[in-house]
């Protein structure tokens, strides 16, 4: 559909929050809690944090949580049923407040989850989500979405993209049917543009790398002592995958009790060691080296390859949650100057 | 620091180490550990209050083992974490050249392990003190409050193991939560599992920690869980009269025994 | 109302509380039934996992006992069964978990009648504390697709 713009106050903003939230949307928002800014399902609308730069975790959780029950099943003497779970009944849920990077991420998910297979309990989720986006106005030094095609304003993947203005209201991009049906219901609440310029309010990130620059010196580094030098610091824990929109591997964990229980799915990283555990023993990323190199190959190399994304959306948790700083955003720049034999 | 630079790179000059581990400036104004082979960029080592990361961490990895002899800049939790793995036969006491760091900053001269034992024996030691000022705060809570505080806390836990990943002691190649046959703790983050996580992980550690807090420093979602394994270590030293990391020959508080240890709930 | 049934588990020694227990079976001694013994080789191996275990799948109470100290079969088992009884007691008492709901004792395999007193006391006990719901919501909680609406 045709982008419509659109103009909502600050007050009418809680409005609209109150009010998706009271047609029995499950809303999924930043608070500030715990000295951090982190998503929550269902905070006050005052509760809700409006000049954080980034939260911890991103918002893949929606769609991806980090224990999913896939099925139940029951053994008795007959044998063991099967037990599916009803996902038609996973709740609408309203992301609000992502920033365009998370709303970006989104689109990547999509790709992973219906590539070959289609994880329809993925699907069942993505399906009930719409996502309120908010662009950026602050940014730092561990932000880089311009270097991976994206921007402090980026619409990709937003329902609606809120922008706030100088003058305190905020412009509303209306995106996509979903995003209308949004506005739509909540007509009151906004009031007509009159050709706000969001450029000029936006943060400015500058351009650090070339990523394509980046995926060429990838396909020909596998064996660069980069790998070794750049991760001895590494301490292999889970963090950064963790916090990352794009990171989508898992686990699967049965849970039972005297033969009754449920499948899971949780989260996993290609950092920890028995990730690529072999039953005979045998590791085929033995060493810390080679499970990073296998991370920034993944979202850098063979994505782009594969999927045709680059499995990064510049939002620099990584770089923050990382208790030994590993920074993304550096290793990223010193891979684009690679010298590699081709 | 000039000290630090200069017998670091006399150390890989005489090749007396293969090695040197220590803290540079990092990204965005943070300190973070580097790892120096090349006597001429020794220039990059610092120590400051920035300088927070336990580093004997690394002294496991399999990567860092490989280069045989090292030394390592050593705080005294570095120094007691070293003299834990030196007991625990983790590593090689003959291996380990300890740059000690005194309280104020100073580079202290080690020439062996012994010494250490010797510097750490005169320091009194303990948890720092704003660690333990919200344990004695905890502590005076009733059990009811105790028990929401950590149903609060732990239940935001993904179990990303950054808590594992960052503690020098936690070095076994297989974890139990990682054994499942059985079972032994729920793996999924779930209330449950991280309950069982964290009560694996305070256990394994009981007599064993040395309070550097690198747990809770690691933790990216500000759980503060150095708080268990602290209260611990306090605990062991009341029950036990032992602290971890003061020798090279003691074993931990849970690995021995005396014929009377005093409880008072056995019946 | 009916009176709570507790349920107990009971990780015991093998050389002295088990054949403490038998003894009390052939000494014809009554004791609550609200007990499942599982034999242990001695108290060393009493893992604070397997209490734990026992929690997560449904008991109200745990009862641990092995030999008294200086008569543990492999020497020393018990000594250090001990420390890491006053350890894990310590951690639940900080984590906020009632230490209560664990019972640990020392039985010989000549107390039979000291048996059915532990038993009988560490019901009651129990039953006063009620079922242990709090580690029951624990278990059940944390699965948003069992409960959509949460």
């Amino acid at each position: 559909m045709t982008p419509e713009k659109k103009i909502i106050d600050r007050v009418a903003l809680d409005k609209l929050y109150e009010s998706l939230k009271a047609a029995g949307n499950k809303m999924f928002a930043p608070v500030f809690r715990n000295e951090q800014t982190d998503f929550e399902y269902n905070p006050n609308a005052s509760e809700i944090s409006y000049n954080h730069i980034q939260t911890t975790q991103s918002v893949k959780n929606t769609v991806f949580p980090k224990i999913e029950n896939l099925f139940r099943f029951e053994s008795s003497q007959k044998g063991v049923d099967l037990l599916n779970i009803d996902f038609t009944k996973v709740p609408r849920v309203v992301v609000w407040n992502a920033h365009p990077c998370d709303a970006a991420a989104f689109s990547a998910l999509d790709s992973v989850f219906n590539w070959d297979f289609k994880d329809e309990i993925y699907n069942s989720r993505r399906e009930k989500l719409a996502v309120i986006g908010m662009s950026c106005i602050k940014a730092d030094e561990n932000c880089f979405c311009t270097s991976v095609d994206l921007n402090p304003g980026s619409v990709k993947g937003s329902d609606i993209l809120l922008t706030p203005l100088a003058n305190g209201t905020y412009l509303a991009e209306i995106l996509t049917e979903q995003g209308k049906a949004i506005a739509d219901a909540n007509a009151s609440l906004f009031t007509a543009s009159n050709g706000e310029n969001k450029e000029e309010v936006l943060a400015k990130v500058e351009k650090q790398f070339d990523h394509s620059k980046v995926t060429e010196n990838l396909a020909n580094g596998f064996e660069n002592p980069f790998w070794h030098e750049f991760s001895l610091r590494c301490i292999g824990c889970g963090a950064c995958a963790y916090v990352c929109p794009i990171c989508t591997c898992f686990d699967i964990q049965d849970e039972s009790k005297a033969g009754n229980g449920r499948r899971l799915r949780c989260w996993d990283s290609c950092g920890f060691g028995l990730f690529t555990l072999h039953t005979s023993g045998h590791n085929p990323r033995e060493i810390q080296s080679q499970r990073w190199r296998q991370r920034v190959m993944h979202k850098f190399s063979y994505q782009p390859d594969r999927n045709e994304f680059i499995g990064c959306v510049g939002c620099g948790r990584c770089s923050r949650a990382c208790p030994v700083d590993m920074n993304i955003l550096e290793q990223l720049v010193a891979l684009e100057k690679l010298e590699v034999a081709k | 620091m000039d000290n630090l630079r200069q017998k670091a790179k006399e150390l890989l000059e005489s090749k007396t180490v293969n090695l040197v581990i220590g803290y540079e400036n990092g990204t965005n104004g943070k300190a973070r550990a580097v790892f120096i082979t090349d006597p001429e960029k020794t220039g990059k080592l610092i120590y400051d209050e920035r300088c927070k990361q336990n580093l004997a961490v690394y002294l496991n990895k399999h990567e860092v083992k490989h280069y045989g002899k090292i030394a390592i800049v050593a705080p005294l939790m570095v120094m007691r974490s070293i003299l834990v793995l030196v007991s625990e036969c983790q590593v090689k006491k003959e291996n380990i050249v300890a740059l000690g760091i005194g309280e104020d900053g100073s580079l202290l001269d080690f020439p062996s392990l012994e010494v250490v034992e010797k510097y750490v024996a005169k320091i009194p030691l303990g948890n720092p003190q704003s660690d333990q000022e919200i344990l004695d705060k905890l502590n005076a809570m009733t059990m009811e409050q105790r028990r929401a505080f950590w149903q609060n806390e732990l239940e935001r836990c993904f179990k990303c193991y950054a808590c594992r990943a960052a503690c020098p002691m936690c070095y076994c190649l297989r974890c139990t939560v990682e054994c499942n046959q059985p079972q032994w703790i729920s793996a999924p983050a779930h209330p449950l599992g991280n309950l069982e996580w964290h009560m694996l992980r305070t256990m394994h550690l009981t007599g064993r920690c040395v309070s550097c807090g690198d747990c809770g420093r690691a933790c990216p979602l500000n759980i503060p869980i150095h708080l268990l394994t602290m209260q611990q270590a306090e605990e062991a030293f009341h029950m036990f009269g032992v602290r971890a990391g003061t020798s090279m020959k003691a074993e931990s508080a849970l690995s021995t025994y005396k014929p009377d240890d005093k409880e008072n709930f056995i019946l | 109302m009916e009176q709570f049934e507790p349920k107990l588990v009971a990780f015991v020694c093998n050389w002295c509380t088990y054949a403490g227990a038998d003894l009390t079976g052939t000494s014809r001694i009554k004791y609550a039934t609200n007990v499942r013994i599982i034999r242990f080789p001695c108290t060393g191996r009493i893992d604070f996992m397997l209490i734990s275990k026992a929690f997560a799948n449904g008991a109200d109470g745990v009862i641990v006992s092995g030999c008294h100290p200086n008569d543990c079969h492999y020497t020393s088992g018990n000594f250090h069964a001990r420390r890491r009884w006053m350890s894990f007691n310590a951690m639940l008492t900080f984590m906020g978990i009632d230490p209560d709901r664990i019972i640990f004792s020392w039985v010989s395999a000549a107390e039979g009648a000291k048996w059915a007193d532990v038993v009988n006391q560490s019901v009651e006990q129990i039953r006063k504390l009620g079922p242990f719901t709090e580690y029951q919501k624990l278990v059940q909680s944390g699965i948003e697709e069992e409960n959509f609406n949460g």
